[in-house]
């Protein structure tokens, strides 16, 4: 019937339904990053806005074009940038593995369950999601702080006598990434999981292949494009994250996101940042493309 | 859920404990916030008096109002351009631009806000600099940038109910004679109203909820409340903040629990049709 939705709307309506939307991101979502590549190229000054333009005109109506590729330079020369990269990477790389380990088996036991449950059970994992992230990450300054609850829990039993040092540590930031990003990788990873096919399982299990081997055999690789894709869904934003690690992190904790942000309101100066977030983007192409070819090929396997 | 219990003790446990992962931290800021003490990890028996500050904190009552307006003009928006999206990827396939939209349509999902806040202030920056428009930053600003990430979230949502949405029922319509329009208005809308409602919903907390875009993109004068609960919170734990929280745990929590209930009764609505 839609063919006639079509057909009422004409050739022009379509276009219309499609173009709305489409200037939208076009002008303000794909637009904007080449004003990053722009900003990128140009020379900071003491001004607002605190950069120069390329094209400049002179008096004499000369107009004259300077790229400044001396930001990427910096970045170049500069360890405190790579290494920033590198941590963003390791950060994310690991919280990555560590919401896997967490969140498989969560979501597959979610998908074992009476059908009635799932629904519920899906519903625990979506709520903390709808409080502010914000708040959620707050929340577990009160826990890691030296005298926090998690101090006083393991002082309390004995097992240390004097408080650990957890917050604005590495440790705080994993437990932070991981805690936000959890439900994002057990909402994909359900999907697929839920729809295995159990015939291959029962058939497995009437030759006689233990649990364990029918899960490493059978279900774990039928799971791989809900995993790849729930991973980037965690790696990707994960890459940029600034709030993590600027209230749980220390001085220590290097992510590109949080010296990005520095530089961009402390230091003012917008060009470096700009070339930290054209890199930044990068860098993101690849796991970007990965997603998309794993979502794809789920949704096939799902049509 | 007991047989499953004895086949997979390990999963189940794993559950659970993942399960307190996510909820204890929650907890821990609801108990707290009825704390006498100041000092957050000193019982000082029960109290609402930090609520009662809470009441009297003009600066962060004024950012909450602010950020509730933006955030419902936001999710209004967000799901007209994101049904548009939705029809246009699932239904219009051929038209031009329908690939391309659809990249562009995920990008935002995971797209870093960093670079979002960035380059759309560069964006806004240089548009002033040639049109004259936005005249500075601020509410529209932000405006603006929340329907951007907030109309691909609409759009999964939409999309997934459109693509498994039962088709019959339209065509029975149009057999009878109603006009394409009709349908669309009485049947087509109707059924894709839950993704329309959850969509509004996610587009409002995702609003609500940033932090980093908002930085960007604002202007004075346009202090969200997530500012405000930034700027309080690096400064260390404050009660004032676990009271806040407490409150918002408590509006979404029912509005969920109102959400399953009315989708409950639908589904049993549907099976006792069938």
């Amino acid at each position: 019937m839609m063919m006639s939705l079509q057909r009422w709307l004409g050739a022009n309506g379509q276009r219309l339904i499609v173009g709305i939307p489409w200037f939208w991101l076009a002008l303000f979502f794909v637009l904007p990053f080449l004003f990053i590549l722009k900003i990128s190229l140009s020379e900071p000054q003491l001004a607002q806005p605190p950069y120069q333009d390329w094209i400049r005109e002179f008096e004499d109506g000369l107009l004259t074009i300077t790229l400044n590729f001396g930001n990427y330079l910096l970045l170049l020369e500069d360890d405190l940038y790579f290494s920033a990269l590198m941590g963003s990477l390791s950060i994310a790389a690991v919280s990555t593995v560590i919401c896997l380990l967490i969140g498989y088996p969560m979501a597959y036991a979610i998908a074992l369950s009476p059908k009635h449950w799932r629904m519920p059970l899906l519903m625990l994992i979506i709520l903390p999601f709808w409080t502010s992230f914000l708040i959620r990450v707050y929340a577990w300054i009160g826990i890691l702080k030296d005298n926090g609850l998690l101090n006083q829990l393991l002082m309390g039993i004995g097992l240390i006598d004097e408080p650990l040092q957890m917050l604005h540590t590495p440790i705080a930031v994993y437990v932070g990434v991981v805690y936000s990003y959890l439900p994002f990788l057990v909402l994909p990873l359900y999907a697929t999981l839920v729809r295995l096919d159990n015939t291959l399982l029962e058939a497995a299990a009437d030759l006689g292949a233990r649990p364990w081997r029918q899960f490493l055999t059978i279900t774990l690789p039928q799971s791989i494009p809900g995993v790849m894709a729930g991973s980037m869904l965690v790696f990707i934003p994960v890459m940029g994250e600034f709030v993590i690690p600027d209230l749980l992190g220390g001085p220590d904790t290097l992510m590109i996101g949080k010296l990005m942000w520095t530089e961009f309101f402390s230091n003012k100066d917008w060009p470096v940042a700009s070339s930290l977030a054209a890199i930044l983007l990068l860098v993101l192409i690849i796991p970007f493309v990965v997603m998309r070819h794993y979502e794809q090929r789920a949704n096939e396997e799902q049509g | 859920m007991r047989a499953l219990f004895s086949r997979y003790p390990l999963l189940i446990i794993l559950l659970l404990c993942g399960y307190a992962f996510l909820y204890l931290p929650i907890f821990s800021l609801i108990i707290y916030s009825f704390n006498e003490s100041r000092l957050v990890t000193v019982w000082g028996g029960f109290s609402t008096k930090w609520y009662g500050e809470l009441v009297n904190n003009a600066p962060l009552l004024n950012a909450a109002w602010l950020s509730i307006k933006i955030a419902a003009l936001n999710a209004t928006l967000a799901i007209v351009l994101g049904t548009f999206a939705a029809l246009a990827i699932v239904r219009m396939r051929g038209t031009r631009g329908h690939k391309s939209l659809g990249i562009m349509v995920t990008a935002p999902l995971v797209m870093p806000e960093i670079i979002i806040g960035l380059s759309l202030l560069l964006l806004f920056v240089a548009l002033e600099d040639l049109t004259g428009w936005p005249e500075g930053r601020g509410q529209i600003t932000i405006l603006i940038a929340h329907v951007t990430f907030s109309m691909a979230y609409v759009t999964v949502i939409v999309q997934s109910r459109l693509a498994h949405m039962d088709r019959s029922i339209e065509e029975a319509a149009m057999d009878l004679g109603a006009r394409p329009l009709k349908v669309f208005f009485t049947i087509t809308l109707p059924m894709i109203a839950p993704a329309l409602a959850a969509g509004w919903l996610l587009a409002f907390t995702l609003s609500m909820d940033d932090l980093v875009i908002a930085s960007f993109v604002s202007g004075p004068g346009a202090t969200t409340l997530p500012m405000v609960v930034y700027s309080s919170v690096r400064l260390g734990v404050s009660p004032q903040i676990n009271a806040l929280a407490t409150i918002m745990i408590a509006v979404v929590s029912l509005a969920v629990l109102i959400a399953a209930v009315i989708m409950y009764r639908q589904e049993a609505a549907d099976q006792k049709r069938k």
